[in-house]
C-alpha cells in the first residue's frame, strides 16, 4: 500500500516538474522579518508562476534552531533547494569544506555581479577559487543606539571611545541610572564583545586574529577582555534573561542609556515601536570603531543534490538582482549588498548605513558568521562562559587560543 | 510445540528491534565515541565521513581537556539537580500524600490538582515556568499584589554558584562518597547479621578512605585549579521539575498508605503508640519499598532531563547546562559528533549504575515468588 | 486546630500547583502590547481571544502531526505490547526471563546514548524527517514499557483458562483471540493512555528526527518560546493548545492514567 502511494507520489511529482516544479526556501526569517521574505517570494512567483514555493522557515534563536534543522537535513542527505546562511566562514567552514555546496562563480560571471558587489564582500564569500553564496543584504554589527532626548536630559553625549564610555557610565550611575548599558542574553554579550574587540585591536588586528596571525594570548588581545570586563560592569545584571528586543526596550523606556546591537535594532524601533529614526532614536558607531563597518550578510547558497536545481538558480538570480535587493531590504531593515541600489527606498537609518557601506573600511563579524567557522563560534560561548565565571582575562584568552588551535583557525 | 514456535516467532520482531535499536545502537555509539568524527571540519559534515580511531581521547578531553570546562560544570549541575529534585519531589510528595490521606473532604479535588502537571509535557512546563520566573515579573512581583516589595532573586538569570569546589578534588570527594555508601552497606549487613558482607564492605571502605586521604588528595586532573559548584540558576529548574513530578510521588505514596491494613494501625494505637511512633515504626517502613521505586524513577528522569531545560533556558545557557543538553549542543550544533557520542555513553553508564542493580533485584524477587 | 492547619496546607499547595495555570490563561488572554512585567498578574479587560486564533493558525499543522503521530504510534505499540505480553506471560520458554530483562533495560537508556546512530540509521533507511519514521521510533522504544504492562496484566489471568482452551483445541492465536483479548480491555486502556501522553509530550526524538513540516507540537512550542520578538501571549496560548489533549485524557480517564503511572514505576 505504502509503496503504491509512494509510486503515485513520484509520478505526481514528476508531472509537476514539467509545469515548473517546486522550490523549497529554507530560512529563519519569521515574525518581524517575515514580510521581507514574503515580498521576495511574491516577486519570484510573478516571474515563475508555475513554481510552487515552499517557505521552510524555522523560527527561533536568531537562526540557531534553523541551523540545527539544516544540519540534520544535510546530514540526512535531504538538502533544501536553497538555504539562508550567513555569508563567509559560517558557510565555508561548515559546508564548503565538507564539499556539500556548488560553486556559484559561473552565476556571478553570467549576471555581472563581480562588478556590483564590493570587492571586500566577494573576498569574504570566496574560498579556494570559488564563490559560494549570493548575499542578499548587509547588516552592521558595530552600532550603538540611544535616545537623544534622554541623553540631553541626563546631560551626556554619545561616547566616542570606550574610555569615554566608561566615564559616561560613571556619570550616569551617579545620576541614578543603575545600568547605563542595556544587555541581553548570551549571544548579545558576544555581540558586545566583538565591538569592544574591534575598537581595541583596530581593523587590521581584528582581521589578523581570524587569519591566525595574531594570537588570542597576545597582550593586545588579552586587553580586549580587560576592557570588556569593565564595560560589563555598566550593564544590567539580569542580562541573560532578556532577549535583544527587551534590551532595546530598556533604552527606549529610559532604564538604560545605550545598547550595542546590530542594525536590526533600527528596524525594531522604527517598525515595531513606531519611533522615528534620527529624531526619536539615534545611533553612532560603537565606541572606538568610527570609519569601520563590521558587516554581516545573509546569503543563499546552492547545496549539491538540490532536488529543484534550476528553480533554485532562478531564485539566486532574483536574490542577487537590484530589483530583488531593493524589494527585500527596505522591509527587512537592512541595506542592499549591491553598490547600485536606490537610496530613496530606504529610511533615514538605511541611507546613513548605505553611505558608510560605500565609504568605510569593511570587516566581518564573528558572532554572525562572517570571519570564523562554526566549529570556533559554537565553542566561543564556552570562552565567554569562562570569562563571566572567573572574570579572568588571561583564562578566557587561553581558552580562546586553545579552541583556535583545535579548529585550525586561519588555516 | 508448533504453538511454542509461533510464540517465539511473535516475539522475534520485537527482540530484533530492541536488539538493533537499543543494543546495536549503543555499540555503534560506543564506536563513534572512540573516533575523531568532528575534529576535522572537512570530514564532519561530509556525505560519507572518514573516521579515525582515537581510543579514549574524547573521554580524556571531557574530563581533563582545557576547553571542555563546560562539560564538567554540566556534570556538577546534573548531580546537584538530581539530588535536590529527588529530595524535593519525595519530600513534597510524601507531605501531600499524608495530607490528602487525612483530608475528610475534597480529597478527589486535591489529588487531581496535585497530579495534573504529570499530564503535561516538560516543554509545556518549561515554557510556563520560564514566564513565571522572569526576573522582574512573574513570581517575583507576586508580593507586590499584597503591598510587599518585589523579590529580587533573578532565578534563571543568576550566575552565582554555591558549594564551590576544585575539580582536582573530584577523585577525593568521589572516594569519600563511595566510602560512605560502603559504610552504610556494612552497617546494614551488621544489623542483618551478614558477617561476610559486613567485613568486605568495611574493608573496602577502609581501603578507599586510606587511598583518598593519602594518594587521592595529591592526584591532579588538571594542571591548574578549576572551580565548579551548585549553579543557583538551577533552583528555578528544580522548582519547575518538582512542580511537575511531586504529584507522581504523592500518587505512589497514597497507594502505599492505602495498602497499609487498618488493623495494623489500630493494633499499634491500642498498644499505645503515639502518632510519631506510628510513623517511625509502622508507616515509614511500609513506605520504604515505594520510596525506592520512586527514587529510581525520579533519578532516572533527572539523569535524562533535557526538554525542561531546553524549554526554560535554551541550549546555550551554561549555568543550567546538563550533559544531555551539552551533548545535543556539541553534536548537532558544534558538529563534534564523536565527543557527543562519548557524553551519551557516559550518561548511559550513569543510568546503568542506578538501574541495573534495581532491575536485577526486581527480577530475582520475581523468580523467588 | 489540626484540621485547620491541614486544610491551610492543602490550600497553600493547591495555590502553588494552580498559580502557573492561572498565569498562563491570564497571559494568553492579553493583548501583546499590554503584556509588561510589572502588570503580569492583572486580569485583562477585555480578554483578547485573538491570541488563541493566531496560535491555532500557527500550530494547527503541528497539532495535526501530533495527533497522527500519537494515535498511530499508540495503536501500533499497544498491539505489539499485547502480543509480547501474551507470549511472555503464557508461553514462556527457556531464557524468556532473561530476554524480558534485556527488553526492559531498553526503557531506561538515556536516548542521548543512541541518538547519533539512530539518526544515521533513519537517514540510511530513508525514513529520516517524516512522520512515519517518528512513529516507528516511538513504537520501538515503547516496546519495553508496553510489554511490561501487558505481561504483568496477563500473568494475573489464571493459566487454567489457557489450559482449558488448549484442551478444546485452540491454538496460539485462537487462545489469544478468544480468551486473552476479551479480558484485556483494561490493559489496553492503560497502555493507550500511557503511550498517548508519552508520545504526545516527547521532545528529543521529535526535535532530532523531524523536518519542519512533520514537527509535532512540542517542538513548535519550544521553538516559538525560544524565538525572538514573540510576545508572551502566543507561547502561552500555544502551551494551552499543546497541553489540552493530554489534560483531557487525564481529566476524563484519570483512574487509568494513574494505573499507567504506577505501572511505569516498574513495580515488578
Amino acid at each position: 500500500m505504502r509503496k503504491w502511494l509512494l509510486a503515485i507520489g513520484v509520478v505526481l511529482g514528476l508531472s509537476a516538474l514539467a509545469q515548473g516544479g517546486k522550490l523549497e526556501i529554507f530560512s529563519w526569517w519569521a515574525g518581524d522579518e517575515g514580510p521581507a521574505l514574503e515580498a521576495l517570494i511574491r516577486l519570484y512567483k510573478q516571474k515563475y508562476p508555475g513554481v510552487e514555493v515552499i517557505n521552510g522557515t524555522v523560527t527561533g534563536g536568531a537562526g540557531v534552531n534553523a541551523r540545527a534543522v539544516l544540519k540534520t537535513r544535510m546530514l540526512g542527505g535531504d538538502p533544501p533547494d536553497t538555504f539562508q546562511v550567513h555569508a563567509g566562514m559560517e558557510l565555508i567552514g561548515t559546508w564548503v569544506v565538507a564539499n556539500r555546496m556548488e560553486d556559484l562563480t559561473p552565476l556571478f560571471r553570467q549576471e555581472g555581479w563581480l562588478q556590483v558587489f564590493p570587492k571586500g564582500l566577494i573576498d569574504l564569500i570566496s574560498y579556494k577559487g570559488g564563490i559560494w553564496s549570493v548575499p542578499v543584504n548587509i547588516h552592521r554589527s558595530n552600532v550603538m543606539w540611544y535616545i537623544p532626548a534622554r541623553l540631553r536630559a541626563w546631560g551626556v553625549t554619545p561616547p566616542r571611545t570606550w574610555a569615554e564610555f566608561l566615564a559616561t557610565c560613571e556619570a550616569l550611575k551617579r545620576k541614578g541610572v543603575q545600568a547605563p548599558l542595556a544587555l541581553g542574553e548570551n549571544w548579545t554579550q558576544q555581540h558586545l564583545w566583538e565591538s569592544v574587540a574591534l575598537a581595541t585591536l583596530g581593523p587590521d588586528g581584528w582581521n589578523n586574529l581570524w587569519r591566525g596571525k595574531l594570537k588570542f594570548t597576545d597582550p593586545k588581545a588579552v586587553a580586549v577582555w580587560d576592557t570588556f570586563g569593565k564595560v560589563l560592569s555598566c550593564a544590567n545584571p539580569d542580562a541573560s534573561g532578556l532577549s535583544w528586543q527587551q534590551a532595546v526596550d530598556r533604552v527606549v523606556q529610559g532604564q538604560a542609556a545605550f545598547n550595542i546591537m546590530g542594525d536590526w535594532a533600527a528596524g525594531y524601533m522604527a517598525t515595531t515601536l513606531k519611533l522615528k529614526p534620527g529624531t526619536d532614536f539615534a545611533w553612532a558607531p560603537s565606541p572606538g570603531t568610527q570609519g569601520v563597518f563590521m558587516m554581516l550578510s545573509d546569503s543563499f547558497g546552492l547545496p549539491k543534490g538540490a532536488k529543484n536545481r534550476q528553480n533554485a538558480l532562478n531564485w539566486l538570480r532574483l536574490v542577487g538582482s537590484k530589483e530583488g535587493q531593493d524589494t527585500f531590504n527596505p522591509l527587512k531593515g537592512s541595506i542592499a549588498a549591491r553598490l547600485d541600489s536606490d537610496p530613496s527606498k530606504y529610511n533615514a537609518y538605511g541611507q546613513s548605513a548605505m553611505k558608510d557601506w560605500r565609504s568605510n573600511r569593511i570587516v566581518g563579524s564573528l558572532v554572525h558568521g562572517a570571519v570564523a567557522p562554526e566549529s570556533f563560534m559554537s565553542q566561543f560561548g564556552t570562552v565567554m562562559e569562562i570569562f563571566l565565571q572567573t572574570k579572568n582575562p588571561q583564562a578566557a584568552a587561553n581558552a580562546a587560543q586553545a579552541i583556535a588551535d583545535q579548529v585550525g583557525l586561519g588555516r | 510445540m508448533r504453538d511454542r514456535i509461533t510464540a517465539f516467532l511473535v516475539l522475534l520482531p520485537s527482540l530484533l528491534a530492541i536488539g538493533i535499536f537499543v543494543y546495536g545502537f549503543i555499540g555503534q555509539n560506543l564506536w563513534v565515541s572512540l573516533t575523531d568524527w568532528g575534529k576535522d571540519p572537512a570530514q564532519a559534515l561530509a556525505l560519507r565521513p572518514e573516521l579515525r580511531f582515537v581510543g579514549l581521547e574524547n573521554y580524556r578531553e571531557l574530563f581533563t581537556g582545557f576547553v571542555d570546562v563546560r562539560f564538567r560544570q554540566s556534570v556538577v549541575n546534573l548531580i546537584f539537580f538530581t539530588l535536590f529534585f529527588m529530595a524535593g519531589s519525595l519530600g513534597l510528595g510524601l507531605l501531600l500524600a499524608l495530607a490528602v490521606d487525612r483530608a475528610p473532604k475534597g480529597e478527589g479535588f486535591f489529588r487531581t490538582v496535585f497530579l495534573f502537571p504529570m499530564a503535561l509535557s516538560f516543554v509545556v512546563t518549561g515554557t510556563i515556568w520560564r514566564w513565571m520566573l522572569q526576573p522582574q515579573g512573574g513570581v517575583n512581583v507576586l508580593p507586590t499584589l499584597f503591598g510587599l516589595p518585589p523579590l529580587s532573586f533573578p532565578w534563571l538569570a543568576t550566575r552565582e554558584q554555591v558549594l564551590v569546589f576544585d575539580w582536582n578534588h573530584l577523585p577525593f570527594y568521589t572516594a569519600l562518597a563511595v566510602a560512605l555508601v560502603l559504610l552504610y552497606v556494612a552497617h546494614a549487613a551488621y544489623r542483618e547479621g551478614e558477617r561476610r558482607r559486613f567485613l568486605w564492605a568495611l574493608f573496602s571502605a577502609g581501603v578507599l578512605l586510606l587511598w583518598a586521604f593519602t594518594l587521592g588528595r595529591g592526584l591532579k586532573l588538571l594542571p591548574y585549579p578549576e572551580t565548579h559548584g551548585f549553579s543557583l540558576a538551577l533552583v528555578g529548574v528544580i522548582l519547575a521539575a518538582i512542580w511537575q513530578m511531586a504529584g507522581y510521588t504523592m500518587a505512589l505514596y497514597l497507594a502505599g498508605l492505602r495498602g497499609i491494613p487498618v488493623e495494623v494501625l489500630e493494633a499499634a494505637r491500642v498498644d499505645g503508640a503515639s502518632e510519631w511512633q506510628l510513623f517511625r515504626r509502622v508507616i515509614f517502613p511500609m513506605l520504604a519499598p515505594i520510596t525506592l521505586s520512586a527514587m529510581i524513577v525520579l533519578g532516572h528522569i533527572a539523569l535524562k532531563i533535557f526538554d525542561l531545560i531546553f524549554a526554560m533556558a535554551g541550549l546555550d545557557y551554561a549555568p543550567t547546562d546538563v550533559p544531555a543538553i551539552y551533548m545535543y549542543l556539541l553534536a548537532f550544533r558544534g558538529n563534534q559528533f564523536a565527543k557527543g557520542a562519548a557524553i551519551g555513553i557516559l550518561l548511559l553508564l550513569l543510568v546503568a549504575v542506578v538501574v541495573i542493580p534495581y532491575l536485577a533485584s526486581q527480577l530475582r524477587k520475581e523468580v523467588r515468588r | 486546630m489540626g484540621r485547620v492547619l491541614l486544610y491551610a496546607f492543602l490550600l497553600l499547595m493547591a495555590g502553588f500547583f494552580l498559580l502557573p495555570v492561572y498565569l498562563v490563561i491570564l497571559t494568553a488572554l492579553k493583548e501583546p502590547a499590554k503584556i509588561t512585567l510589572e502588570t503580569v498578574w492583572q486580569w485583562p479587560h477585555p480578554p483578547y481571544w485573538e491570541s488563541f486564533r493566531t496560535a491555532w493558525e500557527a500550530f494547527r499543522p503541528k497539532f495535526q502531526n501530533s495527533v497522527v503521530l500519537a494515535t498511530s504510534a499508540t495503536l501500533l505499540s499497544a498491539l505489539v505490547g499485547s502480543l509480547n505480553g501474551y507470549v511472555l506471560a503464557k508461553w514462556p520458554f527457556r531464557g524468556s526471563g532473561l530476554l524480558f530483562a534485556l527488553i526492559l533495560f531498553g526503557m531506561f537508556i538515556p536516548y542521548q546514548s543512541i541518538l547519533i546512530p539512530l539518526f544515521q540509521f533513519m537517514k540510511s533507511i530513508g525514513l529520516y524527517g517524516n512522520l512515519f519514521g517518528l512513529v516507528l521510533v516511538h513504537v520501538i522504544y515503547g516496546i519495553p514499557i508496553v510489554t511490561l504492562i501487558f505481561r504483568n496484566y496477563y500473568s494475573e489471568i489464571p493459566d487454567e483458562l489457557v489450559e482449558a482452551a488448549r484442551i478444546d483445541g485452540a491454538g496460539f492465536f485462537g487462545i489469544f483471540r478468544h480468551v486473552i483479548l476479551p479480558l484485556s480491555v483494561p490493559a489496553f486502556v492503560v497502555v493507550a493512555i500511557w503511550q498517548f501522553t508519552q508520545i504526545w509530550n516527547e521532545f528529543l526524538f521529535a526535535v532530532t528526527l523531524t523536518r519542519p513540516e512533520s514537527q509535532p507540537i512540542t517542538v513548535a512550542l519550544a521553538q516559538l518560546a525560544g524565538g525572538e520578538a514573540v510576545k508572551w501571549n502566543l507561547p502561552m496560548a500555544g502551551a494551552i493548545l499543546a497541553a489540552l489533549p493530554t489534560l483531557l485524557v487525564y481529566i476524563f480517564l484519570g483512574r487509568y492514567f494513574l494505573r499507567g503511572l504506577l505501572a511505569g514505576s516498574v513495580k515488578g
